[in-house]
């Protein structure tokens, strides 16, 4: 029922996204579907008690991997499937309680809580590279078998 | 053709590009991208050699010819989402490309696209926050009973924070000032015994506000080695990050 519950909001918040960012009509499922798929992957990985920061970068990688299918079968730019996927990884929660313990002034919980932030954006941008490079690789190869 | 004539269709050229790429940086899409229209623009109309060089506030183009080189700035002032633009503007691109297009027909559509309404109404994207950020709330594993109260906060701050840029063209007091409502609403909630947890209500209605579309954007443009931009559109991610975390900060502390 919890694992339901979050297969849903996942899909309508990422849907929320793309109407916020003026995606167009026909894409917003598949917004939807991105976001849901990569926050599933979070969850699930996490849920296997592996740290917030591998969970991530897979759950990016996952996101830009089918950015990209999405993009070349629909011909449309890559960032308006990946935007509303990568959202619910941002680590908003995360920053929050950081900043909350800075104006407690609890700097040392603030300060691992900040650092783990930073991790967790960096990682959201290694899944993002990877996956670029994975698509270079395909590309590169499919030239090779042409020329 | 005359010298005055090749001229002329040398600079409505540079003026179709650079209207493009005036959209694409607009709306919101990556800095490579916005040069590699241009170029592709400029290149399926016979300009063998053309350089860009975008940053989030301006657009530098410019075209060599057997003529003198030419070159055009463009500022930037406002940069809104809209990745619907940028989708149509990549799509014009790709008819220029195939050949599709000719100057004017080309210039007559970019200025369709620039001038075209947003695809959803105000009413609708609020809506669309608002319910978001009751899912996030749900998402953080928070409890349903504080599902109306963050779909409340959610809609009143991503409405503030719209109202607010157009009082005062100020990024950064617009975003403290909404999640300063944020704060005090959801503190609020708690008092009326509606809400329950305070910090999950204000994570769920502070997500809207989150700068995710300009740190993938900043991401990409660093890989791309687009130094500038990365870096440029890195700090004002942090900026709103800023803005968003010392408004919530002001209702935690002082209330």
């Amino acid at each position: 029922m919890a694992m339901l519950i979050q297969l849903i909001t996942s899909f309508i918040a990422a849907m929320g996204f793309g109407i916020i960012f003026n995606a167009p009509k026909e894409s917003l499922w598949k917004c939807g579907f991105v976001g849901m798929l990569g926050w599933m992957t979070y969850i699930l990985i996490t849920a296997q008690g592996v740290d917030e920061v591998p969970a991530t970068v897979a759950a990016a990688f996952l996101i830009a991997i089918v950015s990209q299918v999405y993009a070349k079968v629909y011909k449309a730019p890559i960032i308006i499937y990946i935007v509303a996927g990568i959202i619910p990884l941002v680590p908003g929660g995360m920053a929050y309680n950081a900043m909350r313990n800075f104006v407690t002034n609890d700097y040392i919980t603030a300060l691992s809580l900040a650092a783990k932030a930073f991790m967790i954006s960096g990682s959201i941008a290694m899944g993002i590279v990877f996956s670029e490079v994975v698509n270079q690789l395909l590309k590169q190869s499919r030239l090779k078998r042409i020329g | 053709m005359n010298l005055e004539q090749s001229i002329e269709k040398q600079y409505d050229i540079m003026d179709v590009s650079l209207l493009a790429g005036k959209i694409m940086l607009e709306s919101g899409a990556e800095t490579y991208r916005v040069e590699d229209t241009m170029m592709r623009i400029a290149a399926s109309y016979g300009i063998k050699e053309s350089h860009s060089y975008v940053t989030p506030t301006g657009i530098m183009f410019s075209i060599e010819t057997e003529e003198p080189t030419k070159t055009k700035l463009m500022r930037i002032s406002d940069r809104t989402t809209d990745l619907k633009k940028v989708m149509l503007v990549n799509s014009t691109s790709r008819r220029i490309s195939n050949g599709e297009l000719d100057v004017p027909q080309a210039y007559r559509i970019l200025k369709q696209i620039d001038r075209s309404e947003e695809t959803y109404s105000l009413k609708i994207r609020i809506g669309a926050a608002s319910i978001a950020s009751g899912c996030f709330l749900l998402m953080f594993q928070g409890s349903t009973a504080d599902f109306i109260p963050a779909v409340i906060t959610g809609g009143i701050g991503f409405m503030s924070v719209v109202y607010f840029q157009q009082l005062i063209s100020i990024k950064f007091f617009a975003e403290f000032m909404a999640s300063f409502i944020i704060g005090l609403l959801a503190l609020l909630f708690i008092q009326l015994g509606i809400g329950q947890e305070l910090d999950k209500i204000i994570i769920g209605s502070v997500m809207p506000l989150v700068p995710g579309l300009l740190i993938t954007n900043a991401v990409r443009d660093l890989m791309a080695g687009h130094l500038i931009s990365g870096l440029s559109k890195g700090a004002e991610a942090f900026l709103t990050a800023f803005a968003i975390g010392s408004g919530i900060a002001v209702v935690v502390t002082f209330l």
